[in-house]
């Protein structure tokens, strides 16, 4: 438990140097807006500060510290070397209302992570706006919504996504101003056909869907899917939050998808920076390109530009600027480094990764789907647990925190119970794998044998469990200054 | 291959456990028909000295250290070295997400330390864990308004960021929300025109001030026709900077505030990542998006944080949720909580005074210039507009061979011959005086 910033403080303390103000002009500012209550940011030194943000980061895991099988996550290792790289002021000094005359190496990145997305997902173009996943699920949406009012189709106003969908998928639908329909796996896990077909109508604008799913099932029924979708002229989305599967092996563009958005933040190794910045770049078919976010990153007689032609049509802006540079540099970098080769080998590392703990795991923990072999991740679910110990699935997952490792994701998807979504990425080592499988056998044998010790878990973490109910009952979002 | 671990022998073994001779038999058993058959095409992989060598290339090609007075929501303020230690360290850097609070306490209480430091700035009562960008931030505030006073028309000062306005129509355009625009009149929201547009079907009024043109907006009378309606909420756009002296908007009233803190020690990176703040008074904090961190305390009773209203968001609530935003920006949130620690309270006062002062300095002297004037004569903040005797891109074009960026053409946004210029504390005076002296030339003959 550390004290907080404010706590630490010291009336007239500083943290920082100014160089004397060089020109001298009084009121600038008419006393009616002027502050009345001075602010009360803390006085600390730079040793404070720094002695501070240091204790808190001591409390947090990290990929350099340890394993994150997180489902859906994608946590894989970030490069250092993009780090390096990407802190260069030649691009971190840049502002956004420069001419292009004045940023063409920015520009030329640009465009060149917009062609290597497009080849990479077998889309027509990539728009780099969108920062985060949901906020790309969001422009693609409302390319659904310019594709059907450009059809003079505006009574399209369904959206429908299975039940295993991360619940970003209904929440930007709303956003976007479409109504959700949700439908039922099937007992394979992936999309029930027959249920689809049920709620497929004119009124159908399109579907959105994780592929593999967040079952970490390839769904091998994509191209009837798609035929039956397409037949009402609604549009296939997919959510590219596991594409970490199947990058470099299968091109979502190829097999019958209009429209996906990538998480560079999950599948191209740019850092998740404890939430954010993400980037959600999204890509679409030809006929769509002209509906995306203006500008586009273009060329001409070798020199780059920000191109607004297609202003019209655009469904308007979704960042002020031209997304997170920054981030997407680093993708750039990534891709440039693994090259086709490299991807291809990521996907298959993460399928095998993925496949080994599952089959290591599978006497002890139900896996409640398994007719085919997993990709890049697999759920197994605590049902044993609960029936026979009354143990939690949470209790495992703050267990695991015990171990070392931080939890998979949790009761995700909905559609299992006791759910234990986990996602070892390409970049961990067999040694590490077998480590964290000896610890969840080890959990499974303290379930029988000691359950107490899971429900009081977790026992070495920096704060023991916290209570999140009191945290809403006691609303505190703020330190009294 | 860079950064995947396993070795054949390892890969072959675990194949074994799986039960498959190799991947091949176990990719194409899942995959079949739509598994690739030729390999993408990109380029050839790079090693890390030809990629180095390549941005080296790359970086040549951007001019990124002119004199520049570009602003219009992002501002080059200054930056202690101490933040990029911080920032760099990977247990903040490659944390995920805080869902697992006891593994996660540092950035929690970061973001509760960042929390509070918004709330003192603004005079709000909670703030969230942070926005894509001040554009966002401020059209989610307009859709927490409409969700808590069901009123679905929106009234937005026209002096505000245009690009903020963009963003905001492509977030409200397809949900039923009603964009009233309110022009300017000599650089201000023009208040009669407001007056005449308030009314009972109004959810919220919406004023960005400093406004886009830099002018300090009379937030107390606009604030006062805003809650003349029944219900309707006064949503406050700020530079975090300029509340170091200016009202804090609790001062006239606001209910939500909202903002760009890009300013508060994040590098400009070309527009992005950005960083949207967004706080509000307690009434409405259950209607707000985003990720919100509370204090609790945990099994043996110490203090602890957790994300907490979740409520709220959309992996418990699904379409219900307030939001549809997941990842955020939270490094940059790290990014400003260091800043304004280091800053303290008398640092970021002295960031905004110099940077009044000397974009004060700076109009007072161009305005001396043949052909310059200042466009409004409201007062402003650290950004102001010029009239010019030719036009504005001209000006631009000229200055860049000098290495200066003299500001922005206002033509993108309406405004013939008329340039906007940014200051900040990182002005020197010989370099305010290098871009009057270079106005003056490049404007004589």
């Amino acid at each position: 438990m550390a004290k907080t910033i404010f706590e630490i403080q010291s009336e007239g303390r500083k943290g920082y140097t100014l160089p004397k103000n060089d020109v001298k002009i009084n009121n600038c500012i008419p006393k009616k807006f002027q502050r009345a209550q001075d602010i009360k940011l803390p006085q600390v030194s730079e040793l404070d500060v720094m002695r501070h943000f240091i204790e808190l980061s001591q409390m947090n895991h990290c990929i350099e510290k340890g394993f994150y099988p997180l489902g859906s996550c994608t946590m894989k290792y970030n490069p250092k070397l993009n780090e390096t790289l990407a802190r260069n002021s030649a691009f971190n000094d840049l502002h956004p209302f420069q001419s292009e005359n004045t940023t063409q190496g920015a520009l030329e990145i640009m465009y060149e992570l917009q062609n290597d997305l497009a080849e990479i997902s077998g889309f027509a173009d990539v728009t780099l706006q969108p920062v985060a996943g949901a906020h790309g699920e969001f422009t693609g949406l409302k390319v659904i919504k310019a594709y059907h009012e450009a059809n003079g189709n505006s009574h399209k106003n369904k959206i429908i996504l299975p039940d295993s969908a991360h619940g970003t998928n209904p929440a930007s639908v709303i956003l976007a101003g479409f109504k959700v329909v949700e439908i039922k796996s099937n007992n394979k896990g992936l999309v029930d056909i027959e249920d689809l077909k049920v709620h497929v109508d004119e009124n159908t604008a399109g579907f959105m869907l994780t592929n593999p799913n967040t079952l970490g099932l390839f769904e091998t029924q994509i191209d009837e899917i798609a035929e039956i979708i397409h037949s009402v002229d609604g549009l296939m989305y997919m959510d590219g939050a596991n594409f970490n599967a199947i990058m470099g092996i299968v091109k979502p563009g190829e097999i019958g998808f209009d429209i996906m958005h990538f998480n560079l933040h999950k599948t191209f190794a740019t850092p998740h920076g404890g939430g954010g910045p993400g980037s959600g770049p999204i890509g679409v078919r030809e006929d769509l390109v002209k509906f995306l976010p203006a500008p586009m990153i273009n060329k001409k007689d070798d020199k780059y530009f920000l191109d607004y032609s297609h202003e019209d049509t655009s469904l308007g802006k979704v960042h002020p600027f031209f997304g997170n540079f920054a981030v997407n540099f680093r993708a750039y970098i990534y891709i440039k480094m693994l090259g086709a080769e490299g991807l291809e080998r990521v996907s298959e590392n993460a399928v095998i990764n993925a496949n080994y703990i599952q089959k290591k795991l599978e006497k002890y923990y139900d896996i409640p789907f398994k007719d085919q072999y997993c990709m890049h991740e697999f759920v197994a679910s605590g049902v044993w647990q609960k029936e026979k110990y009354d143990i939690k699935t949470l209790d495992i997952a703050k267990r695991i925190l015990d171990k070392g490792y931080h939890a998979p994701t949790i009761y995700f998807p909905l559609i299992v119970h006791e759910a234990m979504m986990i996602e070892p990425t390409e970049t961990e080592s067999k040694e590490t794998l077998d480590e964290f499988i000896n610890a969840m056998i080890e959990i499974a044998k303290e379930c029988e044998e000691n359950p107490e010790l899971l429900k009081n878990a977790p026992l070495n973490t920096p704060v023991k469990r916290v209570d999140d109910t009191l945290a809403v009952r006691q609303l505190n979002v703020k330190f009294e200054l | 291959m860079p950064y995947i671990s396993n070795t054949d022998i390892e890969r072959k073994k675990m194949l074994a456990e799986i039960g498959v001779k190799n991947s091949k038999e176990l990719l194409t058993g899942i995959l079949g028909k739509f598994q690739l058959e030729d390999p993408i095409n990109l380029d050839e992989a790079y090693s890390e000295m030809e990629i180095t060598n390549k941005i080296s290339e790359l970086a040549a090609k951007n001019k990124a250290n002119a004199n520049s007075f570009l602003g219009g929501g992002i501002y080059n303020h200054f930056i202690p070295a101490a933040v990029d230690h911080i920032i760099l360290r990977p247990e903040f850097h490659t944390a995920y997400t805080p869902y697992q609070a006891e593994v996660s306490q540092g950035t929690l209480q970061y973001i509760y330390e960042y929390q509070t430091m918004i709330c003192d700035l603004t005079g709000m009562d909670i703030s969230n864990a942070g926005m894509y960008d001040g554009a966002s931030a401020a059209a989610e505030a307009i859709l927490m308004a409409v969700r808590k006073t069901k009123k679905y028309k929106a009234v937005i000062a026209g002096t505000i960021n245009p690009l903020y306005l963009k963003v905001i129509k492509t977030y409200t355009e397809d949900i039923g929300i009603e964009l009233v625009i309110i022009p300017q009149k000599n650089g201000l929201i023009d208040l009669d025109e407001l007056k005449a547009n308030v009314d009972d079907k109004t959810g919220c009024v919406l004023l960005q001030t400093p406004n886009f043109f830099g002018n300090i907006e009379d937030a107390f009378a606009v604030e006062e026709i805003t809650h003349s309606a029944k219900k309707a909420l006064f949503i406050v756009a700020a530079d975090p900077i300029s509340l170091a002296l200016l009202n804090a908007p609790s001062e006239y009233n606001a209910d939500i505030v909202v903002g760009e803190g890009q300013a508060l020690g994040n590098a400009m990176n070309y527009g992005g990542p950005l960083l949207g703040f967004l706080a509000a008074t307690s009434k409405l904090a259950r209607t707000m998006p985003g990720r919100i961190v509370g204090a609790t305390l945990d099994a043996d009773g110490n203090r602890s944080y957790c994300l907490t209203l979740q409520a709220r968001e959309q992996h418990i609530r699904r379409a219900k949720a307030t939001s549809n935003i997941c990842s955020n920006e939270a490094l940059c949130n790290l990014t400003a909580a260091v800043y304004m620690c280091l800053m303290g309270k008398e640092g970021l006062k002295e960031v905004a005074d110099y940077s009044v002062t000397k974009a004060h300095y700076l109009a007072e002297e161009i305005s001396k210039l043949d052909g310059f004037s200042m466009a409004f004569d409201a007062p402003f903040f650290k950004e102001f507009i010029v009239k010019t005797p030719i036009p504005a891109s001209k000006i631009i074009a000229k200055l860049e061979d000098r290495n200066i960026f003299p500001g922005i053409d206002m033509k993108k946004f309406g405004y013939d011959n008329m340039l906007m210029i940014a200051v900040t504390e990182k002005k020197r005076k010989c370099d305010l005086d290098e871009l009057i002296n270079s106005l003056r030339e490049v404007t004589n003959g």
